[in-house]
């Protein structure tokens, strides 16, 4: 199409590119390559030294994949399918969420006033002394809110000072900043008391908690980038909030929320330690497989390698299924129409 | 009807944001509430009951006064030359910094924040300098890890990104082996970069053989067990930066660098004035998102090195894992809370000074 334009690049630095391109496909390539060779080595193949070729080096067996479609199978099915809804359910439902804040965000100006949010932490603090004193934690959340209405009423209207939409965003993404693992118990406790251990519903709802804060600030930058007028002009024309967002800005913004949605999707698809803890039997998922492989009888690589590489390919056909509409030209249309 | 769209229209500010600070706000409170209770408890088992007892400060005081400190905060000796010069070079830097807020004659509030920033900072690179010149703790071993990969993860990235952005046949096959180490979970990553390093059985062996290095395992060696944690980080998260940038690059508007091109402006400085200035906002955003979760790394040397050889592989938050697995539940998050402290200290001022200024708010 345009490659006679100027902007073509030139044969010498196509080739450099070529080059540059195929040192980082070996390099990302060959870890993946050595699982695959792994996945059909028999154990004494894999501790007598590194064997390259199959066929050439060793004869590919496989004993490994029959045992994990065989006597494993039932178990993992059943953890592939809740990785499947947990992943697909808290992505979209993150992306949804996300999108949804990040345009607030960039589009309107919000003024949380100090003293509200003051008085939100010293109503938790007298909540945590209730229950500290003994009184049911139902009854301590009522009497918290219903103190809370009664503050931001009288009280919090009266200060006048307010904090900023960075602040907000500065917010999300701190939440982010606790290692998982001292934050697991309390969750487990949290979802004790709702009656929700060991269900897919848990995981869902604990991945779009904790992954929002990356699709907000991500989908915040694509949204920056997106020029204004169009929105304007739709607005002049009578079109509500809702409408510009979902049909003017979500498509102008495609390759971001694609990018975003599959990095969100693979924060869930592999996240190991809450689901280590939230999940038993039930709604166990993939990541806590891989590592039972490394179990009483030292790490059984034959099996995780196979483990591994199923894991990989729905996100590889969903990469090459949305890979396309990371493309260039939506916007320029766009703004040019 | 028309009021009713006409209230929708009045609060879609609040609509937009509101679902998704309520969602977060939900499951933020109660852990970070019972975590802090944790790091000033000690868990104690008595006849089938499990009860946190109440200890102030003491977990705190073990890790930096008490005897986890070598452990925790390492040991420091002095600077090596090049530690004075790279603590040199950051003092004048801060330097210029508060002498142009004073020709600029601004606020005595901007002032007291600069010195307050600059004093941490120098404090910061310090420790740093003279614990690697000594012997690290976890809290310098975790800042090598977070300096190293954020850094190495971004150029990669966006050298990839740009390289993914041009219009060349089969590109499309490189981008998405690109994404496939995001693919693995993290655990199986430590795995398969164990299987990768061994010196024995591992794929490189010739390799080994050939340098002389067969009975060297090389993860024995301070630095290069290090060096294996960083290349696995490296391997699998500079994929995060690549899509994210690449998505940033092919939204770039295609006139100002087609107006650019044929005014007769090299690749270089099409780059240097269009390209990259236009991704510095996304580039704030992402080096902070990266910088917050190198923090916790994990898994990596947790698999690939067990924290060994000693406690040079170990970070902040394997510490942190290490106690917890022994039951030590209330000094794991006393760990997990000098860790927020020190993430938030870093976060704040790089969003202050880097990220404000990037996005121009």
């Amino acid at each position: 199409m345009r490659q006679d334009s100027p902007f073509a690049p030139s044969p010498l630095s196509k080739v450099l590119s070529y080059l540059a391109l195929l040192v980082w496909a070996v390099v990302v390539l060959f870890p993946i390559y050595w699982l695959v060779v792994t996945s059909l080595k028999e154990p004494i193949d894999v501790f007598e030294g590194p064997k390259y070729l199959p066929f050439v080096d060793f004869t590919p067996s496989s004993h490994a994949w029959k045992y994990v479609f065989g006597p494993l199978g039932s178990s993992i099915f059943n953890a592939y399918r809740n990785t499947l809804v947990v992943a697909l359910a808290s992505s979209l439902l993150t992306l949804i969420l996300g999108t949804m804040a990040a345009y607030g965000l960039t589009r309107f100006t919000y003024r949380p006033r100090v003293g509200i949010i003051l008085s939100f932490v010293a109503c938790i603090l007298l909540g945590v002394l209730l229950v500290a004193l003994g009184l049911p934690w139902k009854l301590a959340l009522i009497i918290v809110l219903v103190l809370f209405f009664l503050v931001t009423q009288t009280l919090g209207k009266r200060s006048r000072r307010s904090l900023g939409n960075s602040d907000i965003a500065f917010w999300m993404i701190s939440n982010r900043i606790l290692p998982p693992v001292v934050v697991v118990i309390p969750l487990y406790v949290l979802y004790q008391q709702l009656g929700l251990l060991d269900t897919p519903t848990a995981l869902i709802i604990t991945y779009t908690a904790t992954n929002l804060p990356i699709a907000v600030w991500l989908m915040r930058d694509y949204f920056t980038g997106i020029p204004q007028e169009l929105e304007e002009c739709a607005q002049i024309d009578g079109a509500s909030r809702f409408r510009i967002f979902a049909s003017i800005v979500l498509p102008l913004a495609m390759p971001g929320i694609i990018a975003t949605f599959l990095l969100v999707l693979v924060f869930a698809w592999n996240e190991y330690l809450v689901a280590l803890f939230l999940s038993k039997a039930n709604a166990q998922t993939m990541p806590l497989m891989v590592s039972a492989m490394s179990g009483t009888r030292g790490t059984e690589w034959w099996y995780m390698s196979v483990v591994i590489l199923i894991m990989i390919l729905p996100v590889i056909f969903l990469a090459i299924l949305l890979e396309r509409y990371i493309q260039r030209g939506l916007l320029v249309g766009a703004v040019k129409g | 009807m028309a009021r009713w769209t006409d209230w929708l229209e009045r609060k879609a500010g609040a609509i937009f944001l509101w679902p998704a600070v309520l969602l977060m706000l939900a499951l933020a409170i109660f852990p970070l509430l019972a975590s802090i209770y944790l790091s000033f408890s000690r868990i104690q088992f008595r006849a089938g009951t499990v009860s946190f007892n109440f200890v102030g400060w003491a977990n705190y005081k073990r890790l930096l006064l008490g005897t986890e400190q070598t452990h925790f905060l390492g040991i420091g000796k002095t600077l090596t030359p090049l530690g004075w010069i790279l603590l040199a070079g950051l003092v004048g830097l801060l330097l210029w910094w508060v002498v142009r807020h004073l020709q600029r004659k601004g606020s005595l509030r901007g002032l007291a924040y600069r010195l307050g920033v600059s004093a941490l900072l120098i404090f910061l690179l310090w420790t740093l300098l003279s614990r690697l010149a000594g012997q690290p703790g976890t809290v310098q071993t975790t800042l090598v890890y977070v300096l190293f990969g954020t850094v190495m993860q971004y150029l990669l990235g966006l050298g990839l990104a740009l390289l993914c952005a041009q219009r060349l046949p089969g590109i499309r096959f490189f981008r998405v082996i690109y994404l496939l180490p995001l693919a693995i979970t993290p655990v199986g990553v430590a795995y398969m970069f164990r299987m990768l390093t061994d010196t024995g059985r591992g794929p490189l062996n010739p390799l080994w053989q050939a340098l002389g290095l067969t009975n060297f395992s090389w993860v024995n060696e301070p630095w290069g067990a290090r060096l294996a944690v960083m290349i696995g980080d490296v391997w699998q998260w500079t994929p995060f930066m690549f899509i994210v940038l690449l998505a940033a690059v092919q939204s770039l508007p295609q006139e100002q660098i087609e107006a650019a091109v044929v005014d007769g402006a090299s690749r270089i400085q099409t780059f240097i004035y269009i390209v990259f200035p236009y991704l510095i906002p996304v580039s704030a955003s992402l080096l902070l998102i990266r910088l917050i979760e190198a923090f916790k790394i994990v898994d990596l040397p947790n698999v690939l090195t067990n924290g060994g050889p000693g406690t040079a592989t170990e970070s902040m938050t394997l510490q942190a894992f290490f106690a917890w697995r022994t039951l030590d539940l209330g000094g794991a998050a006393a760990i997990a809370f000098l860790l927020l402290i020190l993430v938030s200290l870093i976060a704040t001022i790089y969003a202050n000074v880097v990220v404000a200024r990037a996005r121009g708010d």
